[in-house]
């Protein structure tokens, strides 16, 4: 296998094995201001002759129908999250009449499904393309037990790379939580309601074929929203469940209680403050745990107090960031993702709340992504480096236990992307000299934030000035990472196999970011 | 010499075990076996010899600890082990 | 001066809690070994609290550690593995009288010679827990010079009063009272008793505020969230901030021309004042208001 070493420092394959030939990372915005033409890949699709429903006898009657091979590629949604049913049955459905080496391209692998790792080793799956991966999933892949390396790419990445014909869906399954008898389905309704369906639009749109799997068939027409509409869906399966409405439905996700987290999201809500951009008309967007949902509070609270109101909130979206809205803090709401069941009704009563798909949400090389009008990003991380290179996939260990997301796609739009994480986790520090795997390259991260002080990155010296003028707890990466170090020690470094990669880091915009090695156990 | 232990499993703390045995012998589990191995393996064997004892079995289960932690737990478990007779 | 507005508690036998809580911008804390401490753990803690002192990084957060009680089958192994490692003062709880902290000295004496520490450099701050101690408060002040503040504890003594506390503490004006004078008059710090529920931050800010004008040092946190409210309770007044600085002013003035009478609005001032502005100045630099103007 031939590697070249790209502009973040690391070796990378030049050609990923039955795929094609990848070109290496050369800078955040290079293949975006190079301006070349995408290529556009709208496939090939079979016209519906005029019916009154599209409803199959049976998923494994949908199937026959669609067309599907081995060895062809199928996708599905992850707007389910852990209670999701659908995954696991198709796989299922599709081993048990026979199908092999599929490529699986889901827009994100739920930490619930393990059985993934089966469906590899049974034959069923043979690819890999996702976000991430975690738990049995991850540790098969990072044990070596895949032929073909994993492909994984940020969630503005692969709406690039279905758009562009890198990947081509050939059937899409999507959860339906409410789908009439011609296939318009949304997932603001039903007992299995999820909110935004925003990554089903992609594959709808894109997909040789699609078929929308439902536990929910209202009468028609599907009133009052529809998400992905009937001109894109060739099929409608009908089944029991979509999955468990308690895992599905997830509670509100509230500000954390953990005085350290709470310390940490205090210096990165300092650190806008002091840089004046919470200003009237800021757009913003947070994660849904921990610290990084915590700033949002201190924002909220800034917010009010000096009556600003914002443009947009952003990205997968919180009851918290509902709330916001609802408050009047910010004009809209764009949900390509929905985090928590309290969501869902405000999309349903908020017209201001918009589902989006992911090539809206995030996709470099469209006509304008929404994270590019980002003010500011708060992005969680397992360990960054002195460079600001940020790794949320691979723990400690060595091992893939994480996912992408929107994390490279929002870091490089935001004006102000800022890391927030705890200056040492587990006895571990954050701060190394190297990541092990870098997602997000440093050069598209302004500062981390940790309960011991703030890092900004060099490339800000206007951040630097506006913290220094604020009297902030400024520190020098290295210089955090030293004190630390002094009470944690320097893990030693995981034995890897740095001959065998088992997945690829690919950059929103296509050109590949880094390597993932398989780990010697 | 008998079985004693100290700590807990909560996070960034570690349960330490000792036992007599006829040799020294070292369990290290955990999140961070394979990052802390060596520096581990380091500390109990410079603070067994503090305690003057060889013939030990030490088991420790990491949930994230500092190396000062682990230490002080080591320490904890041989005293009681030792009835506190042999701390230096 | 050193700030000691707030003392935040820390459980001695929670490594996950201790190796945090330099961050929360407490001026100082406090590591319990005593009520925080089950009979069982007394000897974890004790090892986990030397093996913090001996190994981690503070930075430059004095450290207290309060110690098991003369009473107790642990207070000289507490002192015997504390003292040598010299944390910024040693909590030593239950004082009923002046034999009370000279045991613990004689105990502090025959550390610090073993351990080659100059006699007497590990500083107590004695806990007043119970009526007894209130009443001999200045006699404990002063029963030897490492005492260097006395400490309300107000769950103890709510006990041995056998009355409740309640939400406005008026059951503790006297004993405050007394400890503040008490330390006052032997030129110590005074630190005030826990706020316990840590739900309620409007009663701790009104507590604290009362305690900020009792004339207390400093007040004890059990709860990372209590510490900036304790802090907010001791941000002295603006107005009173500008007057403190037109007085150092005047006073800097008048040594210059050798003048041993200062005016300051038209008002005599004199050196207690003069001092007071001092300390109020370097309260202010806490919150960074020095230097401003006035509004």
């Amino acid at each position: 296998m031939n590697f070249v070493k790209n502009a973040a420092g690391r070796l990378v394959p030049t050609e990923v094995h039955g795929v094609g030939a990848f070109a290496p990372y050369r800078g955040a915005l290079s293949r975006i201001l190079e301006g070349n033409p995408s290529p556009s890949a709208f496939p090939k699709r079979k016209p519906e002759p005029p019916c009154r429903s599209k409803v199959a006898p049976s998923l494994k009657a949908a199937i026959e129908k669609s067309g599907l091979e081995n060895g062809m590629t199928v996708s599905f949604h992850h707007h389910l999250r852990n209670g999701d049913k659908v995954i696991p049955l198709v796989l299922e459905t599709l081993l048990q009449m026979g199908f092999r080496d599929l490529t699986f391209a889901p827009s994100s692998i739920p930490d619930s499904h393990d059985c993934v790792a089966d469906y590899v080793r049974k034959g069923l799956i043979r690819r890999i393309w996702t976000s991430g991966a975690r738990g049995e999933v991850g540790r098969m892949i990072s044990r070596g037990e895949m032929g073909e390396m994993v492909i994984i790419r940020s969630h503005g990445g692969r709406a690039r790379a279905i758009e562009e014909g890198s990947i081509q869906i050939d059937v899409a399954f999507l959860a339906a939580p409410a789908c009439d008898a011609l296939g318009n389905f949304t997932g603001c309704i039903g007992k299995s309601a999820c909110g935004s369906l925003g990554y089903a639009i992609t594959d709808a749109r894109f997909a040789r074929h699609v078929i929308a799997v439902t536990d929910n068939l209202v009468e028609y027409p599907l009133h009052p929203h529809v998400s992905v509409p009937q001109y894109l869906v060739n099929q409608v399966v009908v089944v029991d469940s979509l999955g468990d409405p308690a895992k599905i439905a997830t509670g509100a996700a509230r500000i954390t209680r953990n005085p350290l987290d709470l310390k940490v999201a205090e210096n990165a809500y300092r650190l806008l403050s002091a840089s004046g951009i919470l200003a009237p008309g800021c757009s913003f967007q947070v994660g849904a745990g921990g610290a990084s949902l915590a700033v949002a509070a201190f924002v909220r609270d800034h917010m009010r107090e000096k009556g600003i109101q914002g443009s947009f909130g952003l990205g997968g979206i919180s009851g918290y960031m509902s709330q916001m809205l609802e408050e009047g803090l910010f004009r809209g709401l764009f949900d390509v993702q929905s985090f928590d069941s309290s969501v869902t009704g405000s999309m349903v009563r908020n017209r201001s709340h918009m589902e989006i798909d992911p090539s809206w949400y995030a996709n470099p090389m469209n006509q304008g992504c929404l994270v590019h009008n980002l003010d500011v990003v708060i992005l969680a991380a397992l360990e960054v480096d002195t460079d600001f290179n940020v790794n949320v996939l691979t723990g400690n260990d060595g091992y893939l236990r994480g996912a992408s997301g929107g994390h490279s796609d929002t870091a490089a739009g935001a004006r102000v992307a800022i890391v927030v994480a705890p200056s040492f986790r587990g006895g571990v520090p954050t701060i190394k000299d190297r990541v092990q795997t870098i997602v997000t390259p440093g050069e598209t991260v302004d500062a981390i934030a940790t309960e011991r002080g703030i890092c900004i990155n060099p490339r800000r010296a206007d951040l630097w000035e506006a913290a220094r003028k604020a009297n902030l707890p400024i520190r020098e990466i290295t210089d955090l990472k030293k004190e630390v170090e002094r009470f944690t020690g320097v893990p030693e470094p995981v034995e890897l196999d740095t001959d065998r990669v088992v997945a690829v880091v690919e950059y929103r915009d296509g050109t590949l970011l880094d390597s993932i090695y398989r780990v010697r156990e | 010499m008998e079985i004693a232990q100290a700590g807990t499993l909560e996070s960034a703390d570690c349960l330490v075990t000792v036992a007599p045995a006829e040799e020294f012998g070292l369990d290290y589990r955990g999140g961070n076996r394979k990052i802390y191995g060596e520096r581990t393996r380091k500390l109990v064997l410079e603070t067994l010899k503090r305690f003057g004892i060889s013939e030990v079995q030490v088991t420790i289960q990491d949930q994230g600890a500092l190396e000062l932690v682990i230490r002080a737990r080591l320490e904890t478990a041989l005293k009681r082990a030792t009835r506190g007779g042999m701390a230096s | 001066m050193r700030a000691m507005r707030s003392m935040l508690y820390i459980p001695g036998n929670a490594p996950g809690m201790i190796q945090n809580a330099a961050v929360f911008g407490a001026d100082l804390i406090m590591i319990d070994l005593e009520d925080a401490v089950a009979l069982a753990e007394k000897d974890a803690a004790r090892d986990i609290a030397a093996g913090f002192l001996r190994h981690y990084d503070f930075g430059d957060l004095p450290v207290v550690v309060r110690i098991n009680g003369a009473d107790t089958p642990f207070f000289e192994a507490d002192l015997e593995s504390i003292v040598p490692l010299q944390p910024f003062a040693i909590r030593l709880p239950k004082c009923q009288a002046p034999s009370d902290v000279l045991l613990a000295d004689a105990k502090m004496m025959e550390i610090e010679e073993k351990a080659g520490l100059p006699a007497g450099s590990v500083p107590i701050h004695a806990m007043l827990e119970s009526a007894r101690g209130i009443e001999h408060a200045y006699a404990i002040a002063t029963a030897c010079p490492r005492v260097r503040a006395l400490t309300l504890g107000g769950q103890d003594l709510t006990a041995d009063l056998g009355i409740q506390k309640t939400r406005e503490g008026w059951e503790f004006f006297y004993a405050r009272s007394r400890v503040v004078m008490a330390a006052k008059a032997a030129g110590i710090d005074a630190f005030d008793t826990v706020w316990t529920d840590f739900n309620d931050p409007e009663g701790l800010f009104r507590e604290a505020k009362q305690i900020v004008e009792l004339g207390f040092t400093g007040k004890a946190a059990i709860h990372p969230s209590q510490v900036p409210i304790i802090h907010r309770a001791f941000r002295p007044d603006e107005r009173e901030v500008r007057k403190a600085e037109r007085i150092l002013a005047a006073a800097e003035e008048a040594e210059r021309q050798g003048r041993g009478v200062v005016a300051v609005d038209g008002k005599m001032v004199d050196a207690p004042i003069i001092a007071r502005a001092r300390h109020l100045i370097s309260l202010a630099g806490l919150y960074g208001m020095e230097g401003g103007e006035e509004r």
